[in-house]
């Protein structure tokens, strides 16, 4: 059985689902006034590691680098609701690519297990 | 913390500064300009030590492998000796051959450089003024058109350093340092049928203009619409050269607009802010090649614009003019 990561298309795929959910994630009302000073140069990047992550692909972020990296938006109020909006909108973004019911919840169950980092709970 | 070894000296890098700030803070004259690894002013060179491979993005391999790299985007995490890499070595002398005024008061500065020199059109090049003090300008030129004189159109700011010494103090027959060229903002070739857009503020037309005659001079056949904005008329300064290029090239619209309006009848200029003219005119990017240019805030909000509007993220080329100095 080869990795969810593989199933979904590597590499290739994770470049498709960045544009998608980056333009999600920015005309969502609900989160993308933390987006609003985040220069997207950089964002591409970031965005596809988020994404390499939740693909459960090879990354070397730790749940410390989560914890830290999103201090600053905690500190702006981010909150459960927030984070169940990114994984609505990150299985809205894997539907419109074309993914199963099965791996959307499995790429879920991995974005659930970060929460308490991205929450530094 | 790291220590780097400098001039004979040792110096702490504190949490989050960068080599750049600590030298900086040590009273040393280190060249800068952007702070924010895009001008390539604040090059040195890494003596022992290892860097980050982040410091050094942008940079061309042959200044990769003579360990150069960025000092403001070197953060070390372990000590370093470093120096200012020998000034011959990466910068090129120039004569100064056209020394213009367009209208608007932008200088249009020619160069020809004393040796070798490649680039692409719509690419930036370090100018300096002297050993110290260097600033970036786009390439305007397109070398099987132009030979091998480089184009350069430059905005006069009162109290700035460098543009009010070119457009004051320099005369053709000058010889000017030149260092580059870097950045990524040019035509690629790729895909001759794709629609390009090229939008630009003030002298942000100036790597379009770059872009736009190498898109055409290779026969491109997918429709350019360039949009060109300034505050007045006379900031339109390349008006009728482009009225005149887009009436011999059929997939070539040019639509300028100002902020103030024109003291007499313009049939052709929108008045309006250029953001507001993409927003509205520029739906439907989907599949489109995308160029921005000119000031910081124009870019950022048009590579949001046209992102959202359906253009990928890595079809989106952008040069924002970034000065730390700008209040
Ligand atoms: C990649 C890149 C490409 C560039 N290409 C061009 C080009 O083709 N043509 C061109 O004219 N410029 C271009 N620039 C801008 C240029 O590099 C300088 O920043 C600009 O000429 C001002 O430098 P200065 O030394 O004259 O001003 P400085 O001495 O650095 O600044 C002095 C004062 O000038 C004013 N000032 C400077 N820059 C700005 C600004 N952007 N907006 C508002 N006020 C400002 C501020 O009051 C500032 O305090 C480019 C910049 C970058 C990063
Ligand atoms: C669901 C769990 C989440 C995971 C696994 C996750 C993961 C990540 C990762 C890997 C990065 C990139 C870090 C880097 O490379 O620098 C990142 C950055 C970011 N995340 Fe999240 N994230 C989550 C939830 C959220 C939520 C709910 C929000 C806000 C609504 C958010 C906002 C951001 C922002 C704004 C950045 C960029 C920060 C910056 O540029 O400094 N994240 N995230
Ligand atoms: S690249 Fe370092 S100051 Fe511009």
């Amino acid at each position: 059985m080869s990795s969810l990561y593989e199933r979904l298309g590597g590499e290739a795929a994770l470049d498709a689902a960045v544009d998608i959910f980056y333009r999600k994630v920015l005309t969502d009302d609900r989160v993308n006034e933390f987006f609003d000073d985040v220069d997207m140069e950089q964002q591409a990047a970031k965005q596809k590691g988020f994404l390499t992550m939740v693909f459960g692909g090879p990354h070397n972020y730790t749940g410390k680098d989560m914890r830290e990296g999103h201090k600053h938006l905690l500190a702006r109020g981010l909150n459960d609701t927030h984070v169940d909006v990114i994984i609505e909108l990150l299985g809205g973004t894997l539907k419109e690519l074309g993914v199963g019911d099965t791996d959307i919840a499995e790429v879920a169950t991995i974005a659930e297990s970060v929460r308490d980092d991205v929450l530094d709970r | 913390m790291a220590v780097i070894r400098y001039a004979g000296r040792s110096f702490s890098v504190a949490e989050g500064e960068s080599v750049l700030e600590t030298l900086l803070s040590a009273n040393y004259e280190i060249p800068n300009s952007c702070r924010a690894g895009v001008c390539q002013s604040c090059v040195m060179q890494l003596v022992d030590g290892e860097i980050d491979p982040s410091a050094q993005k942008g940079l061309k391999d042959s200044w990769q492998a003579q360990d150069l790299f960025l000092a403001c985007r070197c953060h070390p995490d372990q000590d370093l000796e470093i120096r200012l890499p020998a000034v011959d070595h990466i910068r090129v002398g120039c004569q100064v051959t056209g020394h213009d005024r367009l209208s608007g008061g932008i200088l249009r500065l020619r160069l020809r450089p004393e040796s070798q020199f490649d680039y692409r059109p719509g690419q930036y090049v370090t100018l300096w003024r002297d050993t110290t003090l260097g600033r970036s300008y786009s390439l305007a030129s397109v070398p099987v058109l132009d030979g091998d004189e480089l184009e350069f159109h430059i905005k006069r700011f009162s109290n700035g350093r460098l543009s009010s010494w070119l457009c004051d103090c320099v005369n053709v027959g000058d010889r000017i340092a030149l260092q580059g060229p870097g950045g990524y903002c040019f035509y690629t070739g790729n895909d001759a049928e794709q629609d390009l857009l090229l939008a630009g503020a003030g002298t942000g037309l100036a790597p379009l203009y770059g872009i736009l005659r190498d898109a055409l001079q290779r026969g491109h056949t997918g429709q350019i619409h360039l949009y060109h904005g300034a505050v007045d008329i006379e900031g339109l300064y390349l008006h009728e050269t482009l009225q005149e290029l887009a009436a011999t090239h059929q997939n070539l619209h040019y639509h300028p607009c100002t902020l103030n309006e024109p003291p007499g009848r313009c049939h052709d200029v929108r008045v309006e802010n250029l953001n507001q003219l993409l927003s509205r005119e520029r739906s439907g990017l989907q599949g489109w090649k995308v160029y921005l240019c000119g000031p910081d805030e124009f870019v950022k909000k048009q590579r949001q614009h046209c992102f959202l509007a359906g253009a990928g993220l890595k079809d989106i080329y952008a040069d924002a003019f970034i000065n730390h100095s700008q209040p």
